[in-house]
């Protein structure tokens, strides 16, 4: 009997996983990419472009038009032709038709959108491959479906669409949020204006040129880029009947208040502190995989990533041993490479925000951890983190970090953790790990988020309603509640 | 040490399920995949259990696992040659002079119905015989029962007749049989505690034998007991492993789970026969970039 006093795993091995890079060769990228408006590619009013970069490489990838005010006003105004001259008129079976198509058509060039948004975004090819390209599809396919059963959906209510909407994303999931958006506001007969983020604008454009080969009447999408001010100039916008808004909670209050006054519906989907709670009884060693899948899923760059990690004390020591050994298995690298587990942080100002709060957890007294793996010497990454014995009041327990950092305490009763969990401004989701159903109940009662995964964590499906309480949001997307923000009645 | 095995730890089939499905996505290529390959051929415990098998079947057997494939005279022998108590003496014969071990299955193999006192000398008999590794099966039924002393005193009984031979014992669950995780948990919970060498999943005589999901549950058990008590127990899944891709991805689950100390045939053994041939096959594809005729590698 071999006996080891160390007890220590090694997972350095002379048996190393050589590269297995995804190729790139059967991408189509242009030089350049122009605003989409009214069905056509079409010059940016203020003339100019702007570099978008591979993260992993820093290397240039392609160049963003950067609309201003005026090409925020055509593309309303091309919103708001399509919608009075056809859209709205269109019997709803024939609108579900084109957002079937383009669900096709997603499905056929997935390949391509997958590369594409590795390359952009950072993210490994094995999530945007496995994950976002497949459920942005899936999002479509769904929302096609809802398109001519709304009367069912919503009997005696006479449900009709809002007119024009205006949508704003995020950098984390690109192509995922702008199917988020687009669906349902499809299927619901809205017309769209969309912003993607100015960091990851690619597959969004890619979008665009799949919507045309769709044959969507011109104007129903429009898709402009630009930095921020654009997505200010649509959100003001006189004749924008809907906004919708996914990114930053510092954002979302501005939003809040620039529509405030005006008869625009809203939804906001912010950020988030989510608990991930471990009780003694749980299956540990899936609980810890789920817990790695929580905070290091695409980077951490996640608004409802597992970024608390509140572990009952009678489990911690093993909790946290068994944490830091899978730490050491995660493959952190070049995004292309099909093994990666962790790819680049999206851009060098999220990198420095990152280690800003490394940096602050440090000093307020949390104990670090970090993989030992070696971080490629170009492009923005950083170690996976864990910070041990942190307290409710270190701002890495309280502030949204988005990045691969989970911040870990423990708790001896279920009082504690509920009160310690819901503790924290934001409510978007949380995750409990227990092998007790009636504790799962009770849990899932009691803490104020909007989803709470039992046994599992970041799951996500069309037909589930996903949004936030408090600071995280209002308003749901996807499923029967994803339809409502698009309504009125 | 004591340990209470009604309280062993809770498993979860979905999230072993993923796990899993993760590992498959591995991608294993060039030389990371030819040394794998060489690694799988290294750990196989080359193995005839039929009731028509003959001393000449086993014989040849034994040649197959000194000498792989003739045209690849470097290749590694396998770790072991499994068979029946009867055919020990001959393959120990036919082995000499070489690092491969006869393992012999024993206990009433495959059913394990029997009294201990048979098991006893099924054991012994196989022992005698020079055999360097048993394969014993547990009482199934007890372990359904809930008669977990009886299941831990059995594995202990025969690991002290093993010890005195300095044989390793080698415990077969057959966890088509307990069927669920959990059960599959406990069942490797009591033979580690018992003192097993090896746990292992099946006696590759019923229609469900190793899977990936069942072998990773297994692989956490060690890896909590290594955690407990820094002493290390080995892994053997048996049964139903018949293509190199499916043994790159045990070894993808091993490397990532136990890790290096783990890629030795010390510690881990595919219960195999068929695996070979595919891993040969696999390797002369490397070798050569194009695949080739199974023609060309002997069948024993």
């Amino acid at each position: 009997m071999a006996k080891n006093e160390t007890k220590k795993l090694e997972y350095f091995t002379d048996w190393k996983y050589a590269p297995a890079p995804e190729a790139t060769d059967h991408i189509n990228l242009k030089k350049q990419y122009d605003l989409f408006i009214n069905g056509k590619f079409v010059k940016p009013n203020s003339g100019k472009h702007f570099d978008t970069i591979n993260p992993a490489t820093e290397q240039h990838i392609s160049r963003i038009a950067e609309a201003n005010e005026k090409d925020v006003d055509s593309a309303v105004k091309a919103a708001r032709g399509a919608y009075d001259k056809t859209w709205k008129k269109m019997p709803a079976k024939e609108r579900a038709k084109y957002i079937y198509r383009i669900a096709r058509l997603i499905q056929e060039r997935a390949r391509e959108l997958a590369v594409i948004e590795t390359l952009d975004g950072g993210k490994s090819i094995r999530e945007s491959r496995d994950i976002d390209v497949p459920l942005a599809a899936n999002h479509f396919f769904y929302y096609a479906g809802w398109a001519d059963k709304l009367e069912y959906a919503f009997p005696n209510r006479n449900p009709a669409p809002l007119g024009v909407a205006g949508q704003v994303i995020p950098w984390n999931f690109p192509l995922l949020m702008a199917a988020w958006k687009i669906a349902p506001a499809l299927a619901t007969g809205n017309t769209v204006v969309l912003k993607p983020a100015e960091t990851t604008s690619l597959t969004a454009l890619k979008l665009a040129e799949i919507i045309q080969e769709s044959g969507l009447p011109d104007g129903v999408v429009n898709i402009i880029t630009g930095h921020g001010p654009v997505g200010a100039a649509m959100v003001q916008h006189k004749d924008i009947n809907k906004v919708a808004f996914t990114g930053s909670t510092t954002v979302g209050k501005w939003i809040q208040k620039a529509v405030a006054g005006t008869d625009k519906k809203l939804t906001l989907e912010l950020g988030g502190k989510a608990a991930n709670i471990i009780f003694e009884d749980a299956p540990i060693n899936q609980a810890v995989e789920g817990i790695i899948n929580g905070i290091f899923f695409n980077q951490g760059h996640v608004c409802c990533a597992g970024s608390r990690l509140f572990v009952q004390e009678s489990v911690a020591e093993e909790v946290i041993r068994k944490l830091k050994d899978r730490l050491e298995t995660l493959i952190v690298g070049d995004p292309l490479d099909k093994n990666t587990d962790i790819g680049a942080i999206n851009s060098k100002m999220q990198l420095n925000k990152i280690n800003e709060y490394l940096k602050i957890g440090v000093d307020d007294g949390a104990e670090i951890y970090q993989s030992s793996c070696t971080l490629p010497d170009k492009g923005f990454f950083v170690r996976p983190t864990l910070f041990l014995n942190t307290s409710q009041s270190h701002r890495i327990s309280q502030e949204e970090i988005f990045g691969p950092v989970l911040a870990v305490q423990t708790f001896r009763t279920v009082e504690e953790v509920i009160e310690k969990a819901n503790n924290i401004p934001y409510g978007l989701s949380a995750g409990v790990w227990t092998d007790k159903g009636s504790r799962i109940f009770n849990m899932t009662s009691k803490l104020r988020a909007g989803v709470v995964w039992a046994n599992t964590y970041n799951k996500f499906d069309p037909t589930s309603p996903f949004g936030g309480y408090k600071e995280s949001g209002f308003g749901r997307e996807g499923g029967l509640h994803g339809l409502l923000p698009y309504l009125k009645f | 040490m004591s340990y209470d095995f009604k309280h062993s730890p809770a498993i979860d089939q979905v999230g072993i399920e993923e796990r899993v499905a993760r590992f498959n996505t591995r991608s294993i290529k060039k030389g990371t995949k030819v040394q794998g390959l060489k690694l799988a051929l290294n750990m196989i415990d080359l193995t005839t259990l039929e009731g028509k098998d003959t001393e000449g079947k086993v014989k040849q057997m034994c040649y197959k696992a000194i000498h792989p494939h003739i045209a690849m005279p470097d290749l590694p022998t396998t770790a072991a040659v499994c068979v029946y108590p009867t055919m020990v003496k001959t393959a120990k014969d036919a082995l000499k002079g070489s690092q491969v071990k006869v393992a012999s299955v024993s206990t009433a193999f495959p059913s394990g119905n029997s009294t201990m006192q048979i098991k006893l000398l099924d054991t012994k008999f196989a022992l005698d015989n020079g055999a360097n590794e048993i394969d014993m099966v547990i009482s199934r039924g007890e372990f359904l029962k809930g008669n977990y002393n009886f299941v831990f005193d059995e594995i202990a009984s025969i690991k002290d007749l093993c010890k005195k031979y300095e044989a390793r014992l080698k415990v077969i669950f057959e966890t088509g049989e307990i069927s669920t995780l959990d059960n599959v948990r406990r069942a490797s919970d009591i033979a580690i505690y018992a003192g097993a060498d090896f746990i292992k999943t099946s006696t590759g005589k019923i229609g469900v034998a190793a899977t990936m999901p069942v072998t990773l549950v297994m692989l956490d058990a060690i890896k909590d007991y290594y955690i407990k008590t820094g002493i290390m127990v080995g892994m053997k899944p048996a049964g139903g492993i018949s293509t190199a891709k499916s043994a790159l991805q045990y070894l993808v689950m091993l490397h990532e789970t136990l890790g290096n100390a783990w890629l030795d045939n010390k510690w881990f053994r595919f219960g195999a026969s068929s695996l070979a041939n595919d891993l040969i096959l696999q390797l002369e594809k490397e070798a050569r970039g194009v695949y080739f005729s199974k023609d060309y590698i002997s069948v024993d």
